[in-house]
């Protein structure tokens, strides 16, 4: 299964399904990750974690332990 | 007749600018029962009657934060008459979210939609008539920054809260979700009031705990609304509280399609450009090192201390307190009032007043930071490195200003969002050593280590690792445990921040602290000024000399108590009672030593008494002193700050507990060990002590309780 954490900094996902469960799961859905949205992947923080996606417009940091609950395509 | 009316939307949507554009400075900043967030309350200018509640900011009502949770609690349980939803015109898409969910509430609504001289500047358009036909409520297009369109809000707010109706949500979702909705309303919620219906009816459909709970349903029912449910899932393929996510981000999009001309898309926003350099990987750190060093260069060395000093020396040591004294001398007022007005509530009202410069333009420079946009940027940067210790990125700052006085330190912790965070760095700030604890710390490094500058530097470094090894230990504590926060977390585009907003906000919470912290400041200074100079000499009670302070009830405390500092290598009343006088302000150990030595002035360091030191303590034992002075409980001042920020009683009696505890137990294990090495004497104190290093060790390396596997499954469960 490949996830956001796997997306390449500068490329596009689209998102298939958003598994995990509990807040976080959640979490991801209220801020717009939802089925078919289009992420992009922007950048990396200095120290290795979370990252910087694009999406709905707007800037989003996520965990990348967190962005393997985001299953894209 | 009052009105209530609740302001709600997204963090960084504006939502605070707005508020203090529509109640001036006529507020009230306190605190949600029971926890550290604020709680803010004012008035409409112009209209007594008109209470605006500020909520918290909040991206759902799917109560992932405490945030979440008061704000639903808050429209649920209270009932305002209205709800003024501030969204950012430049965002409308994720901003909207919020606003379908607030629809099904039932409350009436006025949709207020923010920045539109930014949206106009793009060369965006919004229609705001289709977008509140939409939505079935009034549409107000503003701009809370430059203050457009605020009086045509706030009289559509009233107008809208005055009719009392109720608001019947337009959105629809799919066929089959809306048929399974339905169904629920029928078999379940036939008897709770029709505009409620459907919120019950989308929460029970996302299978939400909370309202299972509060229903009560039967279980044969339950069974068959979850067969509902299920069907629906079979239909879409998907999980149900993702259908119902989707399909309201669907219906924005659609709602947006005709109501807006977008901007031409690829085109980098000066936002962009700014991150680009900002948070880039090489960048990001040598720029965040240099906002801290002019944050704290500006707050805590120059401006700020030279302000803070002035208030001190100036105009409290050398005009106040003089022409205060003169003038009770001379009116012959009784020696214990003149104490009492002089040492005791000046001397108060002092300590209070000199933190507020320090304050004042700390939180004017911590305004700037929040409201630009860069306090996000410093949890992105940070974020890897803080939170294996339980801790934010912004637990950074109150460390820092830490450094120069815990008190605006603890204060600066106001910005981290996550409660477990924030509560974890009000506990921890005061272990970075603070200014007034180096004539301490210069003290005992002069007199026992030839005043090696390593001593200093010792000191920032046991502090630095009490906060990581705390962090360790505490966050695997039930008190921080609990599912953790998520984070998942908005970059909010840079903004020019409004001057006017930020003087607020620093009022705000600089007249808080002196509301809340300072009466507890001052009553506790009079209470330890009077322990300090009355006592029992030749068995009457009287005031005592400045020379007589070994007779006060504070000496008879530090006499009771001293065995308790035995293991510790100085268990006399003296380095006891000096210890305690710390708790009025830590520098005033060393003038306490120098007053039980038998020197009534002495200078920073204490100079004049390093022969008595050296006579009463041995090195290890002064250093293990000087450790307990380091790491337990701060001054009052600090401990009335925490009590403050935590607003709870129990948090803070855990604090200061947990504070002290963590330096006698340093001070002993440096104690104990020291004698063990150099003296090769194995007692039952060094068997203790290695039973105690023995537990702390477990403490920090145990395993996680129950929150980590919760992780764990729902990883396991990502990637089966």
């Amino acid at each position: 299964m490949k996830t956001l954490r796997d997306v390449r900094i500068g490329e596009t996902a689209r998102v298939v399904k958003v598994h995990g469960q509990g807040r976080i799961r959640r979490r991801v859905m209220d801020m717009g990750i939802t089925k078919n949205v289009e992420i992009f992947v922007r950048k990396v923080a200095p120290l290795g974690d979370p990252i910087e996606v694009n999406l709905r417009g707007y800037e989003l940091s996520l965990r990348k332990d967190d962005a393997e609950i985001i299953e894209v395509s | 007749m009052s009105i209530t009316i609740a302001v709600a939307g997204n963090p960084n949507s504006g939502k605070t600018t707005l508020f203090n554009a529509l109640t001036g400075s006529n507020q009230y900043v306190g605190n949600w029962p029971g926890v550290t967030v604020e709680k803010k309350e004012g008035v409409l200018i112009g209209h007594p009657e008109v209470i605006l509640v500020d909520l918290p900011g909040i991206y759902s009502l799917s109560t992932n934060s405490l945030e979440e949770e008061l704000a639903r609690d808050y429209l649920l349980e209270s009932n305002p008459d209205a709800i003024i939803n501030i969204v950012d015109g430049t965002n409308l898409e994720r901003n909207l979210y919020l606003t379908t969910q607030l629809a099904e509430l039932g409350i009436p609504m006025v949709l207020a939609v923010n920045m539109m001289d930014e949206v106009e500047k793009s060369g965006a358009k919004i229609d705001g008539t289709m977008l509140g036909k939409a939505f079935g409520v009034p549409v107000v297009e503003i701009s809370a920054l430059r203050e457009t369109q605020i009086d045509e809000l706030a009289r559509i707010a009233m107008g809208t809260a005055q009719k009392k109706g109720h608001l019947l949500p337009m959105h629809r979702f799919s066929g089959g979700v809306e048929h399974a909705l339905g169904h629920i309303e029928e078999v379940a919620l036939h008897d709770q009031p029709e505009h409620k219906q459907r919120w019950y009816a989308v929460k029970l459909f996302e299978r939400n705990e909370l309202v299972q709970a509060e229903l009560g349903l039967s279980t044969a029912l339950e069974a068959h609304i979850e067969q509902d449910i299920r069907q629906c899932e079979m239909e879409y393929d998907d999980d149900s509280d993702s259908i119902i996510a989707s399909e309201r981000y669907d219906f924005i999009e659609e709602v947006l399609e005709k109501v807006t001309v977008r901007k031409k898309a690829g085109d980098l926003s000066p936002s962009d450009r700014i991150d680009r350099v900002v948070t880039n990987r090489w960048l990001a750190l040598p720029i965040f090192a240099l906002v801290m060093f002019v944050v704290y260069y500006v707050s805590v060395n120059s401006i700020g201390a030279g302000m803070t000093e002035w208030t001190n020396d100036k105009l409290f040591g050398q005009i106040i307190l003089p022409a205060i004294s003169g003038k009770l001398a001379n009116w012959g007022v009784a020696g214990w009032l003149q104490g009492l007005l002089v040492d005791g509530i000046l001397a108060g009202v002092g300590s209070v007043l000199s933190f507020l410069p320090q304050m004042v333009v700390l939180f004017l420079l911590l305004g700037l930071l929040e409201f630009s946009g860069y306090m996000s940027r410093v949890t992105f940067i940070l974020d890897r490195m803080f939170r294996k210790f339980g801790l934010s990125g912004k637990s950074f700052i109150p460390m820092l200003i830490g450094s120069g006085c815990s008190v605006p330190g603890i204060m600066a912790s106001r910005t981290i969002e996550n409660e477990h965070a924030r509560r974890m760095t009000v506990i921890t700030t005061s272990f970075i050593p603070c200014g007034a604890k180096l004539p301490v710390i210069s003290m005992i490094a002069g007199t026992f280590f030839g005043g090696k500058g390593w001593v200093a530097f010792g000191a920032y470094f046991l502090g630095i690792a009490a906060v990581v090894i705390s962090g360790l230990i505490l966050k695997k504590t039930a008190l921080f445990q609990g599912e953790p926060s998520p984070f998942v977390m908005e970059l909010p585009a840079y903004r020019w921040p409004s001057f006017k907003c930020i003087l607020i906000t620093t009022w705000d919470r600089v007249s808080s602290f002196v509301k809340k912290a300072a009466t507890v400041i001052l009553l506790a200074t009079i209470v330890i000024w009077f322990m300090t100079f009355f006592g029992w000499v030749d068995g009457r009670f009287q005031m005592l000399e400045a020379s007589q302070i070994n007779h006060s009830i504070l000496a008879a405390i530090g006499t009771a108590i001293a065995w308790i500092f035995r293991p510790l290598g100085w268990g006399e009343w003296r380095p006891v009672m000096a210890a305690l006088s710390g708790l009025v302000a830590k520098e005033t150990v060393v003038s306490s030593l120098g007053i039980f030595y038998g020197f009534s002035e002495v200078a920073v360091g204490g100079q004049e008494m390093w022969t008595s030191l050296r006579m009463a303590f041995s090195t290890l034992s002064a250093t293990s002193f000087l450790i307990f002075v380091l790491l337990s409980a701060p001054c009052i001042a600090a401990i009335s700050t925490i009590r403050r920020e935590m607003n709870s009683a129990m948090w803070t009696l855990f604090a200061v507990g947990y504070m002290t505890t963590v330096g006698y137990v340093v001070a002993l294990m440096v104690y104990q060990l020291g004698i063990w090495l150099k003296e090769g004497m194995f007692t039952l104190w060094t068997g203790i002590t290695l039973a105690v290093i023995g537990v702390v060790l477990w403490l920090i390396f145990r395993p996680s309780p129950k929150a980590g596997s919760a992780l764990k499954r729902a990883k396991a469960g990502a990637r089966g």
